[in-house]
């Protein structure tokens, strides 16, 4: 038991102790200081813009930035799907796969292209080499640059700064952060035992029964796994995912990946303090999606490590959940690893979620409702700074002044578009989706354990889809056409809503004449203000969500402990 | 040397009392407040009226919910067959149409009750205003009566000695003295006269006591400053300010929120539903099918938007012009009263606002070899005909200090001051005894043959380094010494300065006089800065100068010159006795023409936010205890009810519990809406942490006893 704490409290520390380093790299980058790599990557980027008809990269209004995710990102939603319709002419393809159904292509090529990478498929068995590396690799480093580009022009919004040139931005995300950091981790990640192949399976006789023959897939894993964990990307080359052998071997790869799923969504908050050049506020900041990280780590882990109390009456002692688990992890890292992905937007798995004790499946739900536990690539250090923007205004008129943050007032403008950004979008994007299945449930959920875990299923699915997290709780017939679709929707708005106008927010800010501070001026790097945002982001947050909890996870949990 | 002057000050102390607003006082004529509450619930009742009851997004929810609530006591069946008793629905769903009814009649009345306060004090001023007759001057030079309701701007009146004036105007012609009590509440007639920039306007409803004037009047009717002010009071005139929407914006997402979540919520109960009745039996499904009817949903609807703040936001927005008001002081606009709030900077002139308008001798220092007792014996001779409070207190002083006149004082004959001598005095029995400018006082003694001493300069420098003004005191030809007039600071305005420090504000002090003089006052005063030998173009440029640093700056002036500096303020604070030109740039007007009131000015706009702000958190922070009320008890057939913490009876009893808590909690808050939450000058920080403390952790608190209490009260089962 002990040994399990002691990986969770020191993969926690190693997060802990990259986010400054790696927080003022990103800082140096987009503040356009020297930085190691400039020698290489300055002419490199000046190609590559110059090829893209970009000569000298002015700077971008808010509209402007935000004209251009939603082009670029159209652009790159077509070339994908063209792609992965047409795997079955395109080289690559030495499992010879043909087309996929035209909705389980559109809404795998959403749901890469926004960042989700929710599957309703299985990798090895559906999808070309070329499909997934030229299609679902290109968009996992597209995808996870723009959460960083946007998060960058919204600090740099924020701290009063022009919002910068989206293409730019984009292009030096990749060049500078993901791609550096990529290559030497799919190296160790080889090294570790990951294939990294264009040939076909390997086909040998069966252990078993030696007349039957065995296919084991594999295929240019390295390379594809780490962005896949970097990019909070999460989509597996196989099926299981990081369960598999190949992409996630041993302890050392699985905690490469871990740090890896939260190491750019925190340092993000460390890059905003270097921006603001007060990095007390930014830890100050970071404290609130820690804790309740550990909170819920905490709340998961026990959980897994008490196990199911029905199995334990029939085993007749205490045994740790694993059920659906890999061995080779255990409970503590794969409550670490679920914990982690669904916190930070990522979406990869180690084990089954579904076969979660229901505090792990609440602990899971409740990151995907908040968003902001480190959230995803660049938006959730966004939305954080939303949630302490809205906690200003309701909290600040308590001082008797216009509500200010960073010196910049917070009026009408600012909070439709805050509240609209991170109260209305996310219950719609859930709540009404899934409230239309369970109507339906029989026509439309192909639930496989109906009950309140079935429940947590449903709303499981579309949280993920909102939140553009992409794990599946898993146990739903998910390629139907209407998941496929009614899915692409929540991905879609989760997605581009919120972008749209955290950019225009930041431009509204930026362009706010600054108000001197004085003692009359709501502090927001104190502990205080700090814990009154924790309360606001629980308050207005998480209790949208409760009657969803409430009827899910918890009402399984007293169902369970009842012996139900 | 010098005098304790403190023991018996001998100038009026200003009424009031040294920090926060001065609820207490009130110089509008006593306001009427009886009726108030009968028409205010009749008010809370016509207010029900949809085209009304819509401008209140979160109270047009509920009132919406009541009217379907009422159709399902009528009909339980009407969404769908309920298999439960339907005369047990019948009474949940009256009851909870009942209290949801009165939710909106009592976010109505607090409304009404603000608007009712604000009607009576405008109807008081209205006493004031009723139609008159007046003497039109016509072109040709003839005079008719004419109705004042007929009178338009730019027409020329005559008043005479006990009219009333028939609207506001400017004196053009003639000497008068007015009683303006009836608006300013000051007793003391007001001296009206032409030219001068201060004494020339006069209002509707004040009454010439002498002599007559003749009036060019200002404003048209219903445009005049009283009309002003009874509209802004009455709530007719009021436009929701910018801070108050965005708050509304934010008020009306929340409210989306839970409608979707509601929504949602009924499809998801319906599977749940349909998986106890595999579970554990139709009795168990039905059960809980019932339990969340429609009715139940719409209550959980209502207890989880913030129907506290949605039924008291008006209230306060009206209540804080209310106070304005009570303060004698016409706001234009309620964006001018927040502006208050935020104000950075207080540009304030030294006299008058900061000083008593009045110099006080304190000191006296004799040269040429004379005693103090003989220097006071010539200055008591040189002021005994000076009838202005320099002079008085100079006598005053003199005497303390033991002099006594050494002649009859029916044989002296006072010299009066004039800019051109620039000195003042008394000639008796052949002796000249004068004082006045130490460079005139020279000029006198060498005419008259002395001599002057090099002390005298060496005193006129002491008395100037320590901020005072030196006069030169001689009798003849022969010099006395240096009478030190002293700036007397306002008692208590240290201490409010300091306040506004902590509160973040800064004080920046205006006045013509010298650096030395102005640096010593400036730091007796304890202003932040000060600008000497100002010019009233310097008050615009130190606005701007400020500005351009993206503060905001609130000042007070008078004087048409004055005017580009008040319109250029963010809050400019026009002294009722002004000039027209200043009152029209500025956006309130003081009554009192009392400068010192725009540091009450600033707490009363901090107070507005800090009530709107203290009510919003309270009623967001309510909705964790209604949550734990309604949720484990309607739930409890899916085997939740253990989440009941607060062991609430029955689902029912949690219901409606948790809803006249919702409804009470809006007239018990009506108070402190009214009255606003009670300011304290504390730093930001510190009023945080007070008030997270009271409205957040009391938000949270408060409803979990209340419904706990109620529930026990209640006779459900």
């Amino acid at each position: 038991m002990l040994q399990g704490w002691i990986q969770i409290a020191f993969t926690l520390l190693i997060v802990v102790v990259i986010s400054p380093v790696l927080g003022s790299y990103i800082a140096d980058v987009f503040l356009a200081r020297p930085t190691i790599l400039d020698a290489v990557l300055h002419p490199l980027e000046r190609v590559i813009l110059r090829w893209g008809g970009m000569n000298t990269p002015g700077p971008m209004s808010g509209w402007q930035y935000a004209r251009a995710v939603l082009a670029s990102n159209f652009a790159m939603l077509i070339v994908v799907y063209l792609i992965l319709m047409l795997q079955g002419v395109l080289p690559f393809n030495p499992t010879e796969r043909g087309t996929p159904s035209w909705h389980l292509a559109l809404h795998t090529a959403i749901s890469f292209v926004t960042n989700t990478n929710q599957q309703h498929y299985a990798g090895e068995t559906t999808f070309s080499y070329f499909s997934q590396f030229a299609a679902l690799g290109f968009t996992m480093f597209t995808s996870a640059a723009t959460g960083i580009a946007v998060a960058i022009a919204f600090i740099r919004g924020l701290t009063g700064r022009p919002l910068g040139n989206f293409y730019s931005d984009m292009v030096q995300a990749i060049t500078r952060i993901l791609l550096p950091l990529s290559v030497v981790g799919a190296v160790v990640l080889m090294a570790a035992g990951v294939p990294e192949t264009l040939a076909g399976p390997v086909v040998f006789p069966s252990l078993e029964d030696p007349s039957l023959s065995q296919a084991i897939a594999r295929g240019p894993v390295a390379h594809f796994e780490i962005i896949k964990v970097l990019g909070e990307n999460g989509g597996g080359f196989f099926s299981t995912n990081s369960a598999h052998p190949f992409e996630n071997p041993n302890g050392w790869t699985n905690l490469i990946q871990l740090v890896a799923i939260l190491s750019i969504p925190s340092s993000l908050i460390m890059t905003y303090g270097f921006f603001a050049n007060n990095l007390r506020q930014a830890w100050l900041v970071y404290t609130i999606p820690l804790t309740i990280l550990i909170g819920l780590l905490v709340i998961t882990a026990t959980g897994e490590y008490q196990g199911n109390p029905e199995v334990n009456a029939l085993l007749g002692g205490q045994a740790p959940n694993l059920e659906g688990k890999e061995v080779r992890f255990g409970w503590a890292q794969s409550a670490l690893y679920a914990v982690f992905t669904t916190a930070s937007m990522c979406g990869a798995v180690n084990s089954m979620h579904d076969s979660f004790l229901p505090s792990g499946g609440f602990a899971m739900l409740f990151n995907m409702f908040l968003q902001i536990v480190f959230g995803g690539q660049g938006t959730g250090t966004a939305y954080l700074f939303a949630y302490l923007i809205l906690a200003v205004f309701v909290t600040g008129l308590m001082v008797g002044r216009t509500p200010e943050f960073l010196g910049r007032k917070i009026e009408k403008r600012e909070v439709v578009l805050a509240s609209l950004l991170i109260l209305l979008v996310h219950p719609i994007a859930i709540l009404i989706p899934a409230g239309i299945t369970l109507a339906f449930s029989t026509q439309l959920a192909g639930i496989s354990n109906p009950g309140f875990h079935g429940l947590s299923q449903v709303i499981y699915e579309y949280a993920s889809a909102a939140a553009n997290n992409g794990s599946g709780f898993e146990g739903l017939d998910s390629t139907t056409l209407w998941w496929n679709l009614s899915t692409s929707v929540s991905l879609l708005a989760g997605r581009y809503i919120p972008i749209v106008a955290l950019l225009l927010l930041a431009d509204s800010l930026s362009h706010k004449q600054p108000v001197p501070l004085t003692a009359g001026t709501l502090r927001t790097d104190t502990g205080l203000f700090v814990g009154v945002t924790a309360g606001v982001i629980l308050i207005l947050g998480a209790l949208t969500f409760f009657p969803a909890l409430a009827l899910g996870p918890i009402a399984e949990a007293f169902q369970i402990a009842g012996g139900g | 040397m010098s005098v304790d002057l403190s023991s018996k000050p001998p100038f009026r102390v200003p009424r009031r009392v040294p920090q926060g607003p001065r609820d207490t006082r009130r110089h509008t004529p006593k306001t009427d407040f009886r009726g108030l509450y009968p028409r205010a619930i009749k008010a809370a009742f016509l207010k029900l009226d949809p085209r009304v009851a819509v401008k209140h997004p979160v109270m047009f929810v509920v009132w919406l919910g009541t009217i379907i609530t009422f159709l399902v006591t009528i009909n339980p069946n009407l969404f769908g067959t309920i298999q439960a008793d339907i005369s047990q629905q019948r009474i949940l769903n009256g009851t909870i149409t009942f209290v949801l009814f009165f939710t909106v009649v009592f976010a109505n009345f607090a409304e009404a009750i603000a608007e009712g306060r604000g009607k009576a004090q405008a109807d008081s001023l209205r006493t004031t205003r009723s139609d008159t007759m007046a003497r039109k001057v016509m072109a040709d030079g003839s005079i008719q009566e004419v109705s004042s309701t007929d009178l338009r701007r730019g027409d020329h009146v005559k008043v005479i000695a006990g009219d009333m004036i028939p609207a506001d105007g400017e004196v053009i012609q003639g000497i008068a003295s007015v009683d303006e009590s009836a608006i300013t509440g000051e007793s003391a007639p007001v001296l009206k006269q032409p030219g001068t920039d201060i004494m020339s306007s006069v209002m509707a409803g004040t009454r010439i006591l002498s002599d007559e004037l003749l009036l060019r009047i200002t404003h048209d009717p219903g445009q005049g400053f009283i009309d002003r002010m009874i509209a802004l009071v009455e709530g007719a005139a009021r436009t929701k300010t910018p801070n108050e929407i965005a708050l509304t914006v934010l008020l009306a997402v929340l409210t989306q929120v839970f409608l979707i979540v509601i929504a949602t919520l009924s499809p998801i109960a319906n599977y749940i539903a349909n998986v106890l009745a595999n579970t554990s039996g139709a009795t168990v499904a039905n059960e809980f099918r019932a339990g969340v009817s429609v009715a139940v949903l719409i209550s959980l609807l209502v207890a989880l938007i913030p129907t506290t703040i949605g039924g008291l936001l008006s209230a306060i927005g009206i209540a804080g012009m209310d106070r304005v008001a009570q303060f004698n002081v016409i706001a234009t606009s309620g964006r001018a009263v927040e502006a208050c709030g935020d104000v950075n900077t207080l540009v304030l002139d030294k006299t008058g606002t900061i000083t008593l308008g009045n110099r006080l001798a304190d000191e006296l220092i004799p040269v040429n070899g004379h005693t103090v007792e003989e220097m006071a014996n010539v200055c008591l001779a040189a002021s005994v005909f000076d009838e202005t409070p320099e002079g008085r207190s100079i006598v005053a002083l003199a005497e303390k200090l033991g002099a006594t006149l050494d002649f009859d004082r029916t044989m002296g004959k006072g010299v009066e001051f004039s800019a051109r001598t620039r000195m003042s005095g008394t000639d008796v029995a052949g002796q000249e005894y004068r004082k006045g400018a130490v460079d005139s006082i020279k000029g006198f003694v060498r005419s008259r043959g002395g001599t002057v001493p090099d002390t005298l300069d060496a005193a006129y420098e002491h008395v100037s380094r320590r901020g005072g003004t030196p006069l030169a005191v001689c009798k003849g030809s022969d010099v006395y010494g240096i009478i030190h007039l002293k700036d007397i600071i306002k008692p208590g305005l240290r201490e409010r300065f300091d306040q506004l420090r902590r509160m973040g504000v800064k004080t920046v002090m205006l006045t013509g006089d010298n650096r030395i003089t102005a640096s010593v006052i400036a730091q007796e005063a304890g202003v932040d800065d000060f600008i000497a030998e100002a010019t009233p173009e310097d008050k615009i440029d130190v606005i701007r100068r400020e500005q351009a640093e993206g503060k905001l700056v609130a000042m007070t002036g008078d004087g048409t010159n004055d005017a580009p500096a008040l319109a250029q303020a963010n809050v400019g604070l026009a002294m009722n006795s002004g000039t027209q030109a200043a009152k029209e740039a500025a956006n309130m007007v003081d009554l009192d023409s009392d400068p010192t009131k725009l540091i009450d000015l600033v707490t009363i706009g901090k107070q507005l936010l800090i009530t709107r702000g203290a009510l919003t958190t309270f009623s967001v922070a309510n909705d964790i205890a209604k949550y734990f009320a309604i949720i484990p008890t309607i739930f409890a057939a899916a085997g939740i009810g253990s989440l009941n913490i607060m062991g609430l009876k029955s689902a029912e009893s949690a219901i409606v519990s948790a809803l006249i808590y919702n409804a009470l909690i809006i007239p018990a808050l009506i108070p402190l809406a009214l009255k606003g939450v009670r300011f304290r000058p504390l730093t930001a920080d510190q009023l945080l942490r007070r008030n997270i403390f009271i409205y957040g952790l009391g938000g949270m608190i408060t409803p979990f006893i209340a419904i706990k209490v109620i529930d026990i009260l209640l006779p459900l089962p």
